[in-house]
């Protein structure tokens, strides 16, 4: 797969026209009878093809539901938030130690590869690069992020954590965009990566516990609702005892937040 | 006609000395993906007959020698469950072999990251058993696999790190190349709440064999998307995971991927 496939698929109307269309939302409704039968199933999230999952979309939160479009403004958002952030980082005369410029230069340069191909796919549908200000001025916070290391790797950390359950958020949008949806899955686990590793040079596990935050408190939203422990309809908590416990099924999975979740994140860098 | 079906067996077969089985999974997991045609064989070769393979689509627990996988979103999970299987078992025989309980015990160590990663696929294994059972009959869920790891030395801190490196690398490839094939937003979801940690896995024990260096997400495994640049994870396709999990002689069933959605 390549941007000319990539740019084939986005100029394709059929592509952004089978989530939003009001005829579709009205095929999707005549779904709905069948999709409460399957309520009664235990694992409630029995056999729902597209098209019932999208009839159970246009009931609940049509209005959430982002447009191929906005779901990838939304990723080069965030895309260009981490790598101004870890261009600065790399930029500032003794910030980083030597010993983790390698790490966070192959951050760096991952961050720069997001943006170009977002940037690319949108053509002239991308929005404007924002303005930033990673002290948190736009939320009256004065972090010293490019003075101070540790301020340095937590803001980090909550970048790329924010951005592996932002990605995850989305992946529903695009579910009827198979290239879209892949690319995004591909640059998802990268975050992931980035994140673990990030959290282990702070000594924290690579893995997220529970709602636990270790950032600066404003940023608590970024680790709300990781203490889940239903999946699939299914509460597993008390059911792994003998496997680290409800802390470990908290681990072992990592929770998605809405657009509107991860947008009052970054609201706190954001200028304009 | 005959019927193309992954083939899954042991390259150990008693003349093979074990530094030559694990040679040689190492070469080819070195590969992350190889083209399956290599481990496509019809039923016949393998003295399976069309009449048993169609059958197992309405049978499969307690039938350990092939496994058909079905079909849609099932197919998918039940693929997800055979990864999960073969991790789990994986990282439970790394806990009960002499390198990690040589290891000292101590926070955010080597051992509590090992001890950790086991706990989790424990909990997805488990999990998609769980879910799966709810949504289909016993015969359409994939049976408790045999595995078989006497091609791995779990005395040796090197050959450990380096099987769980790219179980766990195959692990991201694999979910990320099944979120397409999925039908359900719900599935999508739950596989990408598993998918980034796996990620996370992949990346703390690449730094443990590499530390401080840019191995946890390293150019080895990522891929350039469009030109612009070596910053993405592979999405691999089912059949080409499976060949590679064959490939690695660790699963003693034969699974059948026929069925599964392509697109």
């Amino acid at each position: 797969m390549n941007i000319i496939k990539f740019l084939d698929d986005l100029s394709d109307q059929q592509l952004f026209e089978t989530k939003g269309s009001r005829r579709d939302s009205f095929n999707q409704i005549k779904n709905v009878g069948k999709n409460f039968a399957l309520a009664s199933i235990p694992f409630a999230l029995a056999a729902t093809s597209k098209k019932t999952a999208a009839a159970t979309m246009s009931m609940s939160s049509a209005m959430f539901q982002a447009s191929p479009i906005d779901v990838l403004n939304f990723a080069l958002t965030l895309e260009y938030l981490e790598r101004d952030f870890y261009q600065m980082g790399m930029d500032t005369t003794g910030l980083i130690p030597e010993s983790d410029r390698a790490v966070f230069g192959q951050i760096l340069k991952h961050e720069v590869s997001h943006v170009n191909f977002l940037a690319t796919a949108l053509g002239d549908q991308a929005i404007a690069k924002p303005t930033f200000d990673f002290s948190g001025g736009p939320a009256g916070l004065t972090l010293n992020t490019f003075g101070d290391y540790p301020t340095f790797l937590a803001l980090s950390q909550g970048f790329e954590d924010t951005g592996v359950r932002a990605y995850k958020g989305q992946a529903g949008a695009l579910i009827d965009s198979d290239a879209l949806l892949e690319y995004a899955l591909q640059i998802h686990s990268v975050e992931a990566r980035h994140a673990s590793q990030v959290r282990r040079m702070r000594g924290e596990k690579g893995w997220i516990n529970a709602n636990n935050n270790t950032l600066p408190i404003a940023f608590s939203g970024i680790y709300a609702g990781e203490q889940n422990t239903v999946q699939g309809g299914v509460n597993l908590s008390g059911m792994f005892n003998n496997y680290g416990g409800d802390a470990a099924i908290t681990e072992a999975f990592d929770e998605p937040l809405t657009m509107a979740e991860v947008n009052a994140i970054a609201s706190v860098f954001i200028v304009s | 006609m005959k019927k193309p079906m992954i083939n899954v067996q042991s390259f150990h077969d008693g003349r093979e000395g074990k530094m030559n089985s694990r040679r040689k999974f190492l070469k080819i997991g070195g590969l992350a993906v190889v083209g399956s045609s290599l481990f496509l064989y019809s039923c016949e070769e393998d003295g399976i007959t069309d009449e048993e393979i169609n059958a197992l689509d309405a049978k499969g627990v307690d039938n350990k020698r092939v496994f058909n996988l079905g079909k849609g979103d099932l197919g998918i999970l039940n693929y997800a469950y055979v990864l999960e299987q073969l991790e789990a078992a994986f990282y439970t025989a790394v806990v009960n072999g002499s390198y990690y309980n040589s290891l000292p015990d101590s926070d955010r160590g080597e051992k509590q990251i090992l001890r950790d990663i086991w706990y989790h696929e424990v909990i997805h294994r488990d999990f998609l058993k769980t879910a799966l059972s709810s949504i289909a009959p016993p015969g359409k869920v994939a049976p408790e696999l045999d595995f078989n790891f006497s091609g791995v030395d779990f005395s040796s801190r090197a050959n450990v790190l380096t099987v769980s490196q790219i179980l766990e690398d195959t692990g991201v490839s694999a979910y990320n190349g099944a979120g397409k094939l999925l039908e359900s937003t719900d599935y999508l979801l739950l596989a990408g709440k598993i998918v980034s940690v796996e990620a996370r896995h992949a990346s703390a024990i690449r730094d443990l064999i590499n530390p401080g260096s840019t191995d946890f997400a390293g150019d080895d495994v990522l891929v350039d998307l469009g030109g612009s640049g070596v910053a993405y994870d592979k999405a691999v396709a089912p059949r080409d995971v499976l060949a590679a999990v064959a490939a690695t002689g660790f699963l003693e069933t034969k699974i059948i991927a026929n069925n599964l959605p392509t697109a």
